[in-house]
Formats: C-alpha cells, structure tokens, sequence
C-alpha cells in the first residue's frame, strides 16, 4: 500500500484513539460542575487519576506523526489556528495540574475542581474550533493570515458540539466507574448529553452539506452515497442502543461507553470520507504533504513494533484499577 | 589590552531599553522569548525527576531485598513530591510538542524529516511506558503485587532516560548536524545512525543525565539535612542523607570531566560558542583564562578582566601557547550574545565546584564520624537545593544561547524560519505563559513546602499500609476515608495474616473480585 495511505490511516487511528480516550477524561471535567457535591467530584476525579496522563499522550502522539509524515501539514495547521491550539495547550495544563493537586489541597479544593472543569471545557472548545475551521472555512480557500479567521459561526458550532460529544463520554465513563446514587446522576446526565449531542452533530453535518458542494456531491450523489449509507444508520442503531441501556434496570457495566465511542467512531468515519485525501482540507492532498521515505519508513518501523506494546501495556494498566472508583488507591 | 572604538554608540544600550517598551519586539524576538521561556521551565522538573525516579526505584529495591521498612518509608515520602513534580514535567511538556510547529513553521518543514521521527521514537519508547505504568507505581501499591510494582518503578525511570536520550539526540544534531543532505531546501536523512549518534551527542547526553542524577542528589541531601537540623524524623533522614553525600561526592567529580571533554568537543565543532564560553574576542596564542569579566558587545572587549595567563589554551589545546580562535573568526552577525553565554557558563562552572566542596566535605565529616551533626555542612546542603537546577539552566544557556544566530549550526538561521504571526498574537500568548506558569510554579513550591514539612509516614503507618494501604491515605476528606467505609478490609486483613505471599494473593482476589 501506498505509504501516504498508511500514515493517514495512522494518523486517523491516533487521533480517534485520543478522541475516544481523552474525550472521556475531558467529558468528566466537563460534567463535573454539574455533580455539586465534593465527595462526588472528588470520586469523579479519582476515577481518572491513574490514566489521564498515558490517554493524554496520544494526543502528543497524533501530533508527533503528523509531524514525521506531513510535515508541511504539521507547520500549517498549528501555525495558522495559533491562538486555539496554544489556548487549547493552556486549558490542558489546567485540566492536567488539578489532578496531582486537588489530592493534596485542604482549603483550595474548590479552585481545583473549578480548574480541571474550566480546563476540560476550554480545551475542548479549542478542539472543537481547530476541527471547525479546518472543515468549514480551510476549505473556502480563504487566507488564515487574519487570527481570528478561524472564529467562524460553524467553528463555534463545532466547538459546542465536542463539548456535548465528550460529555456524552465522560457520562457513560462514570456509569461504568461508579455507583449507586453518582451512578443514577451519570445516567441522567448521559441521557441529557446523548440528545445534545445528537442535535449538534446533526446541525454539523447539515451544515457542512450546505455550504460546502463538495461534500455534498460525495454523500448526495449515487453512486458514491451507497458506500458511506452505512455510517449514518450505524450511528442511529448506536445511539437507540445506548439510550436503551441508559434505561435500562440492571447495571450497564461498559454498555454505554462502548455505544457512545461507536457512535464517535461513526461520526469520525463520516468526517474522514468527506475530506479524503486532504490532509488540509481543500488546500493539501495526502500525496503532496508526505515527507522524504527515509523519515517516514524509519519511523514506520518503531510505531509497528511498540504501538502494539503500548496499546497492551496500557490495557494492562486498566485492567489493574477495573471495577468501580474506589478511592482508596493512594499513595 | 587595546581599547575599543569608545565612540560608537555609546549609549546604545539605554535607547535599547527605552525601545523596549515603546514598541514590541519583532515576532522572530517574540517568539524565541517564548520558547526559551517555556523549555527552561519545563526542563527543571524533568531535572528533578529523571534522578528521582532512580532514587525510588533504587530505594524500593533496596526494601525488597532486604525487607526493611526504612527503605519503604523513604519510597512512600518522596513519591508525593515525584508526583507532584512529574505532572508539572507533562503539563509543560506538552506544550512543546507542539510549539515547533506553532512558532517555527518553515522549521518544522525544512527539518522536521530530520527531527520528527527522532521525537516519535520519543513518543512510542519514553512518553507512554512512563505514563502507563505511572498510574500503577502511584496508585497501584495494593492492586499489584510488590514485585509488579517494583517493575513499574523502574518501567518509569527507564522511561525518563529514554526521553532524554531522544530529545537530546535532537537537541545536539542541531548543534552538530551530521547524516544529511538538503534537497530543494529540505533536509533529508542520508544515515540515522549518524544523525542520533551525531558528535556532540555522547558528551550531551551523559552531561544531562548527571545533571539530573546530581541535582535529585542535592534536593535528596537538602531536604534530610533540614530534618537533621530541626531534629525531626532523624532516623528517616540518616539513611537518605548517607545516600545523597555519597551519590554527590561520586557524581560531582564525574560531572567535571564529562563537563571538560564536552568543552573539547565544542572547541572543535563550534569555535565561535567557546570563545563566547570564555569571552576572547581577538583570536589569541596563549589566551588567558578569564575568571571575570564583563564583555561589551559593541566594542568587541572585556571591562574588568580579572583572568590567569595561558590556562585557557593549556585547558583546550593542552599547550600553553595553543592558539584559540576569537569570536573575530565570524562577522559581526554571526556571533552569539557573549555576555549570557559567558556568565551562564560561569555560573555552572562555579556551581560545579560548590558540588565538589559538599561532596568532598560529606566525605571528611563521614570519616570524623560527624555526617550528621556537622552543622555547616547541614545548613550548606540546605542552601544547596536548587543548585543542580540552576546549573543544569545555565548549562543550557551557555548551549542554546552559544549557538545562535544559528538555530541548525551554520545552516538554518533563526530568524528565517520564525512562523508567520503577527508580534501582537505572540506576545499575548508569551504573557499568558509568563502569568500561568509563574502562578503554577508558586503553587508548586507551596505544596513541596507542604509535604516536606509534613514529613515522611512513621513506620507504623507504612507497616499498616502493607496490610491495607488504605489506611495512609490521609489526603481524603474524612467522608470518604475507605479505612472506614471498605467493607471488604476484615477479609482482606484476616487473608493476609494467614498467607506469606499475601500481597500477590490480595491483588489477585480483588481482580477477581471485580470482574
Ligand atoms: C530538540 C530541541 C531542543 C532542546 C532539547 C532544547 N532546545 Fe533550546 N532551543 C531549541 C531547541 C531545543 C530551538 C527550537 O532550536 C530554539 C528556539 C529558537 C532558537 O533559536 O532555537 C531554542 C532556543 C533556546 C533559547 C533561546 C536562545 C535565543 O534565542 O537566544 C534558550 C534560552 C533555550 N533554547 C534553552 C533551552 C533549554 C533550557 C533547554 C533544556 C531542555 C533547551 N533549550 C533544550
Ligand atoms: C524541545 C525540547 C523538548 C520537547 C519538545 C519535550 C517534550 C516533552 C513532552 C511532550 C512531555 C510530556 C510527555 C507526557 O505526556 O508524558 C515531556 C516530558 C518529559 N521530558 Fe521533555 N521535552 C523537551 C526537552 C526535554 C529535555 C532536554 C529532557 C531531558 C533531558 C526532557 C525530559 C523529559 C522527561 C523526563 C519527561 C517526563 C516528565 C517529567 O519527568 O516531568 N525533555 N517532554
Ligand atoms: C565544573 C565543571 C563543568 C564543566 C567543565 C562543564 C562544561 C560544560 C560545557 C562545555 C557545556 C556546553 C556544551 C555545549 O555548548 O555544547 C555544558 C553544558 C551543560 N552543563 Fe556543564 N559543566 C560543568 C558542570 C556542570 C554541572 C555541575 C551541571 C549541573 C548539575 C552542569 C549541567 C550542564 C547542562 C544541563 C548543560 C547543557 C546540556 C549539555 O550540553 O550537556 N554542568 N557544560
């Protein structure tokens, strides 16, 4: 296969990975003020703690072989959405320092967990504005000279969207990590996320329809449309079935978080076949943006021998603190 | 000594401070400020934890070889302070990664065939395996059993040094840039192995990791020498204090010749940053070697010269009259800004012997049998604290600071590949990071303070917490104190009386238990 396919594939794999991963540590900072009592804020947290860190690196590994396969790309997107990528940064310092001090704070407890909600809901925004402008207005062909080009009615758009899609996430997340009363609250809160969030993506993808005719020709127009069909009715039997599983009596266990991240993968399949094969969308194809082979295959060669370490050695990490949030895990 | 043209521009350096502040610097000004600003922050917490982290790992197997508590005690002190300094590490971290491509765009793109990967294979060996199992070493000590748990330990301190061993591989290939051609402006890789085992490599390397073996040292000894001073938690800080002077009195000596071959090094790569290093501007036979001096830019000399005849050629030539190049080799525009790299290099260096004094003193007061009540030693190892830190900043200084204009040595100039920004949207974001991470760094500092003063567990309270480790965890609000709401605590307390092996078992009933 072609190598500039095999990165973009990478790079897709390591960007829903982080989207799936960190979505839900960002989703429970995002839901956070809305849990009011400490204790619950607290368990909330703790249910992060040992894995916020490994699921934030794959942010820094999206970027990383962004970097080795597109290098071209790499300098475009950071250096023309300057300012929400380093707002972005910022909010994650926030998100990230609460978590080793919120433990070890007697008085400021409160301004930690304003700290990792306030980062979570920032980064997040930022997130979704980088996606917003690269779809939306990248694609028009206008410059990005200006700062804020990139704050347009649709980037914002986006940004509320992947605020509601990553609360979705950290609500199912907290189903599965907690109990009883906390639990009951995660469900309703899932519920509530699940229709927001459903009710943005559908304004999106109207959006994006609308405005932009090339993407419109590839969903819209036989025969093409009949490969991409499937994604939108996955994406509905997903979410009828975790909304059954959010009313469901009995405990859902991993249910939820497995249909949401289903959900979220539909709607990043979705989102990759619309732009394919830009690596910028409308500005730089994958086959234009690729670096020299000596880089591109020299690196090739670790990310087959320790992705799959990684990804093992990290189930492994789960698997040791699987169960329910007990917050009894200190040191 | 011949005097300068006194003339010109006598008062150059007032008007540059009054344009300081009238107008804003240019974005390529701002934007180095940034990144400067932003990596030496960061760079003092991987200084601290890289040498930590070994301590813990080290100080944990120490406790499972021999079984004494001591060991565990020190494990279970100065993991909080680790944590805390690890997240501060990450957090700031990562805003690197991507600050390459936010402000040296056209960099990113000419080198990055070069550099990328190097920071990938960073990514993929170093950043996950010390996340994954950092979760575990912190707050894995009941799920796993204790030799799973020594594993992560040390899973996390290799982590950290291969870190360094990539980021530093980078960092020299751009000071001594080896293994590549440029086609169409782009740098390609022609051999790996020569662009990671590039010249000035080995020397970087094994300098940094000292650094960092040394400066965890002096805060290990810093700290234990403030409780053998106020009396407190004695016994604890015995053996840590023992350790640290030992660990100090073997580095510090190591770290002078390591520091002197890397000066060799830079001789022969990069003239125009040694004799920045030791400030002679007119190429010289027998240059002196000068102690002090402040050098002046514009006149292209030193005021107030206080230095000893012929060293400095008898240090880097081996003769007393080896000549050295003087910053006259290049043009004006070629040259770094001596006075930082000239005093940066001093502070290190001064640092340097300061570390040889404490290390040798240690030794003395070991054999008069006084290590621990020998007072000026104490209060020197107190005020010593930062000092590993400060010379691994100034260390960096005299390195990033020497080789501009360059930011690729003799290739690729800083100023031409800065990222397009308007200086407006830069100096926003340098001031946002200026106010952020000041606030965070008072707020670490506090909480260091805090858990030093607090001190480590007794020894009754570790051994507890190797039956239920609950039971230390006194950071919780009381609410939610599982000694008291955990169910399961009589079973897993009975389990563990009647079994040897009870750690191992007790983590396999609860994974058990929980699926
Ligand atoms: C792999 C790359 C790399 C690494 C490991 C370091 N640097 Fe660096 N440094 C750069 C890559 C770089 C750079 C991208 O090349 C810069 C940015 C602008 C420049 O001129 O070089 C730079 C500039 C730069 C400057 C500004 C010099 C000037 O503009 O006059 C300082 C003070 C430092 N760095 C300090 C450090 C410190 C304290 C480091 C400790 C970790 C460090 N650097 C490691
Ligand atoms: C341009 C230079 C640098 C970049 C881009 C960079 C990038 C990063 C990033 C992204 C992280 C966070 C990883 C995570 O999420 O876990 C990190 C942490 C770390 N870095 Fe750097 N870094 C740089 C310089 C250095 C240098 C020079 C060293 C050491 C010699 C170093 C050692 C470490 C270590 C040990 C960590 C782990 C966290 C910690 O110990 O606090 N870095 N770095
Ligand atoms: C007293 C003897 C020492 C000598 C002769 C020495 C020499 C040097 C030289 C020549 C460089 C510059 C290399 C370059 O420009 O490429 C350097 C850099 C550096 N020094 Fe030292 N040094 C000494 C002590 C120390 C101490 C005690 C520390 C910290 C604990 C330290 C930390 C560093 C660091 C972190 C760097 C930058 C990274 C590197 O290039 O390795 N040095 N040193």
């Amino acid at each position: 296969m072609d190598i500039a396919l095999v990165y973009l594939l990478l790079i897709g794999f390591g960007i829903l990975v982080y989207v799936l991963l960190d979505g839900f540590s960002l989703g429970v900072g995002i839901l956070s003020p809305l849990l009011k009592n400490s204790d619950n804020k607290a368990i909330a947290m703790k249910s992060l703690s040992h894995i916020w860190d490994s699921n934030q690196t794959w942010l820094v590994f999206g970027g990383v072989v962004l970097f080795v396969a597109f290098p071209a790309a790499y300098a475009f997107v950071l250096s023309n959405l300057y300012l929400p990528i380093i707002l972005m940064l910022v909010a994650l310092i926030f998100r990230g320092v609460a978590f080793e001090f919120r433990f070890k704070s007697d008085r400021s407890q409160p301004w930690w967990d304003f700290s990792f909600s306030f980062g979570s809901i920032l980064a997040t925004f930022c997130q979704g504005i980088v996606l917003g402008a690269l779809v939306g207005e990248m694609s028009s062909g206008k410059t990005m000279a200006d700062p804020v080009e990139w704050l347009t009615p649709f980037s914002i758009t986006t940004g509320f969207a992947l605020i509601s899609g990553y609360g979705l996430l950290g609500a199912c997340w907290l189903v599965r990590k907690t109990e009883a009363s906390l639990q009951e609250v995660a469900k309703k809160l899932a519920q509530k996320f699940l229709f927001l969030m459903l009710t943005f993506f559908a304004v999106v993808s109207i959006w994006m329809l609308v405005d932009q005719p090339e993407i419109a020709q590839r969903w819209l127009v036989l025969p093409d449309s009949l490969i991409l069909v499937p994604l939108p009715l996955l994406s509905l039997f997903f979410s009828y079935k975790l909304w059954a599983a959010l009313r469901a009596e009995q405990e859902p266990g991993l249910k939820p978080l497995g249909y949401a991240m289903g959900l979220f993968m539909t709607a990043f399949g979705g989102l990759v076949a619309g732009v394919f094969p830009y690596i910028i969308p409308g500005r730089l194809t994958i086959w234009q943006a690729i670096a020299p082979d000596k880089s591109v295959y020299f690196t090739l060669v670790g990310i087959v021998i320790f992705v799959p370490v990684i990804l093992a050695y990290n189930i492994y990490a789960y698997r040791t603190f699987s169960g329910k949030t007990s917050m009894k895990d200190g040191y | 000594m011949k005097e300068g043209n006194k003339q010109r521009k006598i008062h150059y350096k007032a008007e540059f401070m009054f344009d300081l502040f009238a107008t804003l610097p240019d974005t390529a000004m701002l934007s180095r400020m940034q990144f400067a600003f932003t990596i030496s922050y960061h760079i003092m917490f991987p200084t601290i934890t890289i040498g930590l982290s070994l301590y813990l790992a080290f100080m944990e197997g120490m406790w499972l070889k021999t079984q004494n508590l001591a060991y565990l005690q020190q494990v279970k002190f100065w993991m909080k302070p680790f944590a805390i300094t690890f997240g501060m590490g990450v957090v700031s971290g990562v805003v690197l990664s991507y600050e390459f491509g936010t402000n040296f765009s056209k960099f990113s793109e000419i080198v990055g065939p070069v550099l990328a990967p190097l920071l990938a294979y960073e990514v993929l060996t170093a950043f996950f395996l010390e996340a994954g199992f950092l979760g575990i070493m912190l707050f894995g000590w009941h799920r796993v059993s204790p030799k799973v748990h020594f594993v992560a330990t040390c899973t996390v301190a290799l982590g950290t040094v291969c870190s360094s061993f990539w980021i530093l591989a980078a960092n020299s290939w751009m000071h001594t840039p080896a293994g590549y051609e440029i086609i169409n402006g782009q740098f390609q890789v022609t051999s790996w192995m020569e662009v990671i085992f590039n010249p000035s490599f080995p020397y970087r390397l094994a300098h940094m990791l000292l650094a960092t073996f040394l400066s965890a040292s002096l805060l290990f000894a810093g700290v234990n020498a403030y409780y053998l001073l106020k009396k407190r938690h004695t016994e604890f800080a015995k053996i840590g204090f023992s350790t640290a002077m030992l660990a100090v009195l073997i580095l510090a000596p190591i770290q002078v010749m390591v520091g002197d071959f890397h000066g060799l090094n830079v001789a022969q790569y990069q003239p125009v940053k040694l004799a920045a290093m030791e400030g002679i501007w007119k190429t010289e036979k027998g240059a002196a070697l000068r102690l002090f001096a402040i050098p002046d830019q514009e006149n292209e000399t030193n005021h107030f010269e206080l230095s000893i005849p012929k060293v400095a050629s008898l240090l880097i030539t081996h003769e007393m009259d080896g000549e050295i190049a003087g910053l006259d080799q290049v043009e004006e525009k070629d040259r770094p800004q001596v006075a930082v790299v000239f005093f940066a290099f001093r502070i290190m260096l001064g640092l340097g012997g300061l570390m040889l004094l404490l290390g040798l003193t240690g030794a003395v007061a070991r054999y008069k049998k006084r290590l621990f009540d020998f007072k000026p030693l104490l209060y020197l190892s107190v005020t010593m604290i930062p000092a590993g830190v400060i010379a691994t900043l100034a260390g960096w200084y005299v390195v990033e600071v020497g080789r501009q204009p360059w930011l690729v040595q003799g290739l690729v100039r800083t100023a031409d590949v800065i990222s397009p920004l308007p200086a407006e949207t830069v100096a926003f974001t340098l001031g946002l990071f200026v106010i952020v991470y000041s606030s965070l760094f008072f707020t670490y500092l506090y909480f260091m303070r805090k858990l030093i003063l607090k001190g480590p567990p007794s020894l009754d309270v570790v051994q507890a917490s190797l039956i239920n480790p609950h039971l230390v965890d006194d950071d919780l609000p009381a609410t939610l104190n599982p000694a008291q709401v955990d169910v399961g605590y009589s079973q897993e307390l009975s389990e563990y009386l009647k079994s040897q092996k009870h750690e191992s078992q007790d983590s396999q009933n609860q994974e058990k238990g929980e699926k």
